[in-house]
């Protein structure tokens, strides 16, 4: 056993005391401290993911002397250290661009509790894809919901304030209903660690025995952590959140707390459920009627949008039912299609809150009727806003088009259910085309009046994330066959 | 006495603080945007120029919905609720191997007499290591609310602190001794009932009727915001660092230094008892912390 299988065991011990240790120091060294802990963790995931591809199985690893069914447990294959270090290399490039504005947003006095959350964010986000416990994932659950509330109400507006609130309320719901799903699961297996579970779930639907609570308990616990990850009908809370909140904190709540929630269903349907079960109760179907609306809701949403930010956070809704259409189409494509558009997301959303942002600034308003010329002024966040929303559109060599191309290859597995997903990723895609193009246009216009330019130099933290981001989604766009068949092959150790 | 403001003329108040972008504002001001909805946040969002005559039938068609929906929820929630096991019966379940396990040798392999404890903070303590941060995070994210507006309650005068007789002699007589209890329950939480989880709320409760009692002046001379961070830090790290030594001996096989050692002895069950009281600390500090916050806006 290489030593690289005590990463996820670090990592986690690692989060926990850099939050702890940064509720003592000055703001300025939290900073430091946060920056280096996603770097290490995205270091050492990395580490652990290429033993992974090397090893070619599954590891378990116990968390004390006791072995499942008894004790704690980890099991990483490749898919969660793989998801693990992107989602750690986006904190540092979201903490890193936004610095301009979390100077400004944060109360000077508190603003190391800020990156206190966001460390809290980091270990959640890391212990809800290694955990192989179905209750240390409530844990972590909890962890989580309270962190991404702190990052969001940190800006102490009334605006983020009543978002927070609002978020705070839906996100408590998903884990209730979480809890809920998670005691009747318990009540009829016994177990709470994920291979057992699967075991008993298994001869319990065989013997056809307590077929209502197994069907009770997958449904609360899809739901609980669909609404959590802002599922439509339930995603009405995402335009105040991500809109209003200072642009890192967008960007992770966003692109990261969302995809923590929707990989830990991942792999309670794969490791607790069994595909086979929770395909065949129609769990599934309900969770591509709803992706689908969300699709089109959320694109239509974000067409009547006028303030960038909220579009941008709309469109959020949109991406999140693409990701659900996709786990409910089949287990195979199906999954392997979310999977590819969790990384899409991740990379692209933090690009389109922090360039909105900084297109904002120069624009003097985040309405878009005011946007024109902006990307002659700032040609950085003008071009980064651009592959970010044409990433999102679905235009190929970003990432968005391998994402798209992968769901309607999916759709085809299923013939019942093809015609409705290609209607659907068609309209949405012209929608998407509407709105942002509508944008990308706009701030290339010739500006109605003459103002400085801003430099790359001026604001070189956000430079350099955004070209970090831009290249990272170009280069994954378009060497995206390594990628998949790295996925495709994670996808069977699960 | 002030008109209330209705909550879109606060909501317009809001955006023009937050949305006038300081550092540029040479663009123009944006005009408010239409108040998102507030009572319906289920619904999508109506488009204002409708009538309030429509509103009201979208509003009856919503609690009609609801109430639909609510009732659907029910039955189904009740028909799993009567396909469960009995409450109780031999035969559950959870009656299986690994609760067999806990109760049959979880004094021998844990050295806790309490099986609770010894489920809690060794065959599960990695939920619990989770567990206790959640205090932690949850006292966090209550001072990013509140930290700082403590200045502004006082100066208006809304919050002071009555001193009263029979609160003050009371507590004179009782905070002592619910200290000491909290402290035997953290202390013997591995031998019988009690733990770090209910010993510590009982010394937070301890604590804050001291400071209802006497203010907050003189317990605030040792427990100020500083001693409490130390003090979180230090359980807190110490829980993770050991833990991290437990489970890194476990995964890789290892022998830890900790024995069970005699069971029922005071100094016994291995880590059990030092966690016990990280996890007391902790709890208690976040009681009294959460306690003062929301009162006066600091510790």
């Amino acid at each position: 056993m290489a030593f690289s299988v005590n990463f996820p065991l670090f990592s986690i011990v690692l989060c926990l005391l850099c939050a702890v240790v940064s509720s003592l120091l000055p703001s300025k060294a939290a900073r430091a401290v946060s920056i280096a802990l996603c770097a290490a963790l995205a270091a050492g995931a990395a580490c652990l993911a290429s033993y992974g591809v090397s090893v070619g199985k599954a590891t378990e690893y116990l968390m004390g002397h006791y072995p499942h069914p008894w004790g704690n447990e980890l099991r990483f294959g490749v898919l969660e250290p793989l998801l693990v270090s992107v989602f750690a290399v986006v904190m540092l490039l979201c903490l890193i661009g936004g610095k301009r504005y979390l100077a400004a947003d944060l109360d000077p006095e508190k603003s190391n509790l800020y990156y206190v959350m966001c460390d809290l964010v980091l270990v959640s986000l890391t212990a809800l894809s290694y955990t192989n416990d179905l209750f240390t994932g409530y844990v972590f659950i909890e962890i989580c919901t309270i962190a991404s509330c702190g990052i969001l109400m940190i800006r102490q507006l009334g605006r983020t304030t009543l978002a927070s609130v609002r978020y705070m309320i839906f996100s408590l719901i998903g884990s209730g209903l979480f809890l809920l799903g998670l005691i009747l699961l318990y009540a009829v297996t016994g177990h709470l660690l994920m291979p057992n579970v699967k075991e008993s779930v298994a001869a319990l639907w065989a013997e056809g025995r307590y077929r209502t609570v197994l069907l009770m308990s997958m449904a609360l616990i899809t739901v609980g952590l669909g609404v959590k990850s802002g599922l439509f009908p339930f995603h009405f809370w995402m335009p105040d959140t991500y809109g209003y909140a200072t642009p890192s904190s967008g960007g992770i709540l966003s692109g990261l707390v969302s995809k923590g929630y929707i990989l830990l269903l991942i792999r309670i349907v794969y490791g607790a459920f069994g595909t086979d079960i929770f395909y065949r109760s129609g769990i599934s179907n309900v969770l591509f009627v709803f992706g689908a609306c969300g699709v089109i809701v959320g694109s239509i949403s974000a067409a009547r949008e006028k303030d960038v930010s909220r579009m941008v956070a709309y469109s959020s809704a949109a991406q999140i039912g693409y990701i659900y259409l996709g786990i409910g189409l089949s287990p195979g494509m199906g999954v392997l299609a979310s999977l590819f558009h969790i990384l899409t997301h991740a990379l692209t959303k933090p690009l389109l809150f922090l360039s909105a942002a900084e297109l904002a600034s120069c624009a003097g308003s985040r309405q878009r009727a005011v946007w024109r010329g902006a990307g002659h002024i700032n040609r950085v966040a003008g071009f980064a806003f651009s592959v970010g929303a044409f990433s999102m559109i679905g235009i190929p060599l970003t990432m968005g088009f391998v994402s798209k191309y992968r769901f309607a290859l999916a759709a085809f597995e299923r013939p019942l259910l093809m015609i409705p997903t290609l209607i659907v990723l068609a309209v949405s895609t012209v929608l998407n085309g509407l709105y942002f193009i509508r944008v990308v246009v706009a701030i290339y216009l010739p500006p109605e009046r003459r103002t400085d330019r801003v430099r790359i130099t001026d604001h070189p933290a956000y430079a350099v994330c955004a070209i970090a981001f831009t290249a990272m989604n170009l280069a994954a766009g378009i060497a995206a066959l390594p990628i998949v068949r790295l996925l495709e092959s994670s996808l069977t150790l699960l | 006495m002030k008109r209330k403001k209705s909550i879109k003329e606060r909501l317009r108040e809001w955006d023009a603080d937050a949305f006038d972008l300081t550092e540029r504002t040479a663009g123009p001001m944006h005009p408010a945007p239409a108040a998102p909805e507030e009572e319906k946040p289920e619904e999508p969002p109506a488009p204002e120029r409708e009538t309030r005559l429509g509103s009201r039938a979208l509003r009856i068609l919503y609690s009609v919905l609801a109430a639909l929906f609510g009732t659907v929820m029910l039955s189904f929630l009740l028909a799993t609720a009567s396909e469960l096991p009995p409450y109780g019966a031999a035969e559950n379940p959870v009656h299986n191997a690994v609760s067999e396990r806990y109760i049959r040798d979880g004094m021998r392999e844990t050295g806790a007499v309490n099986i609770v404890a010894g489920v809690i903070l060794d065959y599960r303590a990695f939920d619990t290591l989770g567990e206790s941060h959640v205090l932690f995070t949850a006292l966090t994210a209550v001072l990013i609310l509140l930290l700082g507006e403590g200045v502004h309650r006082e100066s208006t005068g809304q919050i002071r602190m009555q001193q009263d007789r029979i609160v003050t002699n009371t507590a004179s007589v009782l905070t002592p001794i619910i200290i000491l209890f909290g402290v035997y329950g953290i202390l013997t939480g591995h031998l019988g009932p009690g733990g770090g989880f209910s010993g510590g709320s009982i010394v937070g409760a301890g604590l804050i009727l001291h400071s209802v009692a006497f203010g907050y002046d003189r317990l605030g001379r040792y427990l100020n915001i500083k001693t409490f961070r130390i003090v979180c830090f230090a359980a807190l790290a110490f829980y993770s660092l050991s833990k991290c030594y437990s489970f890194f001996c476990g995964a890789n096989g290892l022998h830890t230094v900790f024995s069970p050692g005699v069971p029922g002895r005071i100094l016994s069950a291995g880590l059990i008892l030092p966690l016990n009281i990280a996890v007391g600390v902790v709890v208690a500090c976040t009681m009294y912390g959460l306690f003062s916050v929301f009162q006066r806006g600091k510790i």
